[in-house]
């Protein structure tokens, strides 16, 4: 089990730190949009792996919020770059 | 917590302060039990073998995903092809992630609340998607040397300045 945790951890890291560096270096804002949803997909997938791991449901809702919620942010972000001329 | 914290340490001076060892040991038993002893703990198994295949099978699938997601990200050229990357980890992953926790913890409401976090997922990653993409076109950030074919090229209202 102790190699499973390691191997997701290196894996959930990698993809998280890819993002990171996707939001920070990203050439256009949409990049940085895209990046920073695929950290909150990230960030979703490790809380239910934790709890699959660990047999209980405790963030379930966690998931079930941001699975609802964490839309708006690139929506909003994608209807105010409609609007500019190149950015 | 922190009124039986404080209230332990007051115990320890007063215990100090007087000098008897039986209130002393009390206080730090005391003090003990107030404060357990952070340990880091492993996940165990739960001795089913195949709930057990199929949870460490669907975490590393989600694992995965993601990990695909951070190299796609890194590597490809332009925002339409970043964003074929980053649907990987939102709908793959995440319905490989609640699959585990629901075979992980099998309950009603558990299963009830997997199903409906995978299908509000599942409507709103191609609405942001969708955005993102026509805002990336709009706004000329798509690299036309890239496609094969483009079938808003003769829009009038999409022409290329």
């Amino acid at each position: 089990m102790l190699a499973v945790v390691i191997v997701i951890t290196v894996l959930f890291g990698a993809g998280a730190l890819a993002a990171v560096y996707r939001i920070i270096k990203g050439p256009s804002l949409l990049d940085r949009v895209i990046a920073s949803d695929v950290l909150v997909a990230t960030v979703m997938c490790a809380l239910g792996a934790e709890m699959a791991l660990n047999h209980h449901a405790d963030n379930l809702p966690v998931l079930l919020a941001l699975a609802m919620f964490a839309v708006l942010g690139s929506i909003s972000v994608a209807r105010f770059m409609a609007k500019q001329d190149d950015a | 917590m922190m009124g039986v914290t404080s209230a332990a340490v007051a115990a320890t001076q007063a215990a100090g302060l007087a000098g008897a060892g039986a209130a002393a040991s009390a206080a730090t038993s005391a003090a003990t039990s107030a404060v357990p002893e952070i340990t880091p703990r492993i996940p165990e198994f739960s001795g089913d073998p195949i709930r057990d295949t199929f949870t460490v099978l669907l975490v590393v699938i989600g694992a995965v995903m993601c990990f695909a997601a951070g190299v796609g990200l890194l590597r490809f050229p332009d925002v339409l092809s970043r964003l074929h990357a980053a649907t990987k980890p939102q709908v793959l992953g995440l319905l490989a992630i609640t699959a585990d926790v629901a075979v992980s913890t099998p309950t009603v409401g558990n299963i009830t609340l997997a199903i409906a976090i995978i299908l509000f997922q599942s409507l709103t990653a191609p609405i942001s998607a969708h955005m993102v993409a026509r805002a990336a076109y709009r706004t000329h950030h798509v690299r036309h040397d890239l496609l094969i074919r483009d079938d808003l090229l003769n829009r009038e209202d999409l022409q290329q300045p």
